[in-house]
């Protein structure tokens, strides 16, 4: 039995509440910052309650942003960062699991090449071929299009990996069971790997979610209307204005909207989200 | 391993595949042709006149101090990140590891940075480092420190390190943690019982047993240092003051699609796909023999 030591179970406890204060400190001021009146977010040092001007601060940004920067609404780009969020959470495990499938489960020319394929793009994320990929965008009509935000993030070769180390788990026999029952391939798809593959899918829509909606750069450079900004985006406009301009509880108001939805996610989905982080890095 | 129960079909599979396939040439594989094309051109700004000159732009990268700087900066920055990174959080999961009440909530709200965009994260800890406005500054002022990242190299270096650091915290964290619940409790409970305190029971047993885990974090967060903190520093200090924390990512950037420099910055892209391609190699290396006692 390893002892019981009172004093150091204090000590973890203290070391832990101080590490989890300095985490939280952040997000309690940018909190309490949103809801404070501009005079108040600008008095040093700012008072460390919630003040009582939450709801007119977060209508105001939903309606028209910060009047003082560019004035667009943040629930649009709210919108926008669903839509983003959710196209490519949702893409990336459809066609992940459809390549997945057809590598594990068939045999044809050239498997091993579109193997070698998807895992290349592993080892180009966008930062380093940013310019090359926005002129294809750019070429195809894409720029401010729900299309050209979402399409190129989509292909990802670690949920391929998942899928297809988790295809090769489910026992042969399943395969063979559907096979004699005269199941085509898009059958045994639909109504045996589907349903096994519920935890997965789950786990990996944790992650992509989160990854869709936190994107910075892509939506960046292939943004120019507002109506079509991310949230994200939304914010870094709103400080580029000038230090003495900025709107502080304005923004702070958009940082909490924006964090919201992927915090609710991982909260709610918590068991998965750790299962997800794990798994997609093996 | 492979199926010994396939399916057969002359097209299926293809058309299975078309969608990804599809995805990873056009925006994938075609950009990454054109970079290393473009990295052997000059254009100028308008794109009316190109002229090949092979390896042109690379004898410039190389010579160019700016870069060589850039260079220098992404170095420290990731070690920085990194070294921080890794020692709060597995002091974090060592704690995390030896609580039983309150386990879960404090779990919980360490995972909470996970969900920050990294922008926002910037802009929280702008808000919170502000020159004129910050409590932090406040704080460090009312001590005699002076803080202003806006005037300062060093600590708008500084600045940046800690966001990266905090955003990284919950998955450096989880991971340590796993790492951590998965050594045999026998082992802990031998040790104890020859005598061996908490201390000498983590660094003896404990650390060594987690080198898989932390040489495996070791590359995952130089990866995320150089490629994930674009973000960071677009928001939080845009490469300034005098590119005291411009790294490589930012420059490519500001570089490509500021400055219209494309060759100069089709070179600079050529060169962080080397390196992306070098790390990832390592990590699978990682991944398949970890480093083992």
């Amino acid at each position: 039995m390893v002892e019981r030591r009172p004093v150091g179970t204090l000590i973890s406890h203290l070391i832990l509440i101080a590490g989890v204060a300095i985490v939280a400190l952040p997000l309690y001021v940018g909190f309490v910052g949103s809801t404070l009146s501009f005079d108040q977010v600008t008095t040093v040092p700012m008072q460390m309650t919630p003040g009582t001007h939450l709801l007119e601060n977060y209508a105001a940004v939903l309606s028209h942003g910060s009047k003082l920067a560019s004035g667009a609404p943040v629930g649009v780009m709210m919108w926008n960062s669903l839509v983003m969020a959710l196209a490519i959470a949702i893409g990336k495990i459809a066609i992940s699991m459809l390549s997945a499938f057809a590598i594990v489960y068939f045999r044809f020319p050239l498997r091993k090449t579109v193997f070698w394929m998807i895992f290349l793009t592993l080892m180009l994320p966008v930062e380093v071929r940013i310019f090359p990929t926005y002129k294809v965008v750019a070429e195809l009509g894409l720029v401010d299009t729900y299309a050209g935000l979402t399409l190129p993030l989509i292909a990802s070769a670690t949920a391929t990996f998942l899928f297809r180390q988790f295809f090769l788990t489910i026992p042969e026999e399943l395969a063979e069971a559907a096979r004699i029952d005269g199941a085509g391939p898009m059958r045994f798809f639909v109504d045996i790997l589907l349903p096994l593959s519920r935890t997965s899918m789950a786990a990996l829509f944790v992650i992509m979610f989160i990854y869709g909606w936190n994107q910075y750069l892509w939506p960046l450079l292939i943004t120019t209307r507002e109506d079509m900004y991310t949230v994200v985006i939304g914010i870094k406009r709103m400080v580029a204005g000038g230090d003495t301009l900025v709107e502080w509880q304005l923004v702070l108001a958009t940082a909490m909207l924006a964090l919201l939805p992927p915090a609710a996610v991982i909260l709610v989905m918590q068991r998965w989200f750790v299962k997800g982080l794990v798994e997609t890095e093996k | 391993m492979e199926k010994r129960v396939v399916f057969r079909s002359r097209w299926l599979p293809y058309a299975l595949v078309a969608p990804q396939l599809l995805v990873t040439l056009v925006f994938f594989v075609w950009p990454a042709v054109q970079a290393l094309y473009q990295s052997l051109l000059i254009q100028d700004a308008f794109g009316a006149k190109t002229q090949f000159v092979w390896f042109d732009n690379f004898k410039d990268l190389f010579s160019d101090s700016h870069y060589l700087a850039s260079f220098q900066v992404t170095a420290v920055f990731s070690v920085l990140v990194a070294g921080i990174g890794l020692a709060a959080a597995l002091m974090l999961a060592v704690f995390a590891d030896r609580v039983i009440r309150g386990a879960k909530l404090y779990k919980t709200l360490l995972i909470l940075p996970y969900a920050v965009a990294s922008a926002v994260a910037a802009v929280l800890w702008v808000f919170l480092l502000n020159p004129t406005l910050g409590i932090l500054t406040h704080v460090m002022r009312s001590l005699g420190y002076d803080w202003n990242y806006l005037l300062n190299p060093r600590q708008a270096l500084a600045l940046i390190v800690i966001t990266a650091v905090w955003k990284q915290i919950s998955y450096n964290f989880l991971f340590f943690l796993a790492g951590l619940q998965s050594i045999p409790k026998s082992l802990i409970e031998a040790a104890a019982i020859d005598g061996a305190g908490p201390a000498r029971r983590f660094w003896t047993i404990a650390f060594p047993l987690l080198s898989p885990t932390t040489f495996f974090l070791l590359v995952v967060n130089i990866v995320y240092a150089f490629f994930d903190t674009f973000a960071i520093v677009d928001a939080a200090t845009s490469g300034g003051p005098v590119q005291a924390t411009s790294i490589l990512v930012f420059k490519v950037y500001q570089d490509g699609v500021q400055a219209l420099d494309l060759g100069g910055s089709a070179a600079q892209s050529v060169v962080l796909m080397a390196i992306v391609i070098s790390l990832t190699v390592v990590q699978f290396r990682f991944v398949e023999r970890r480093v083992q006692y």
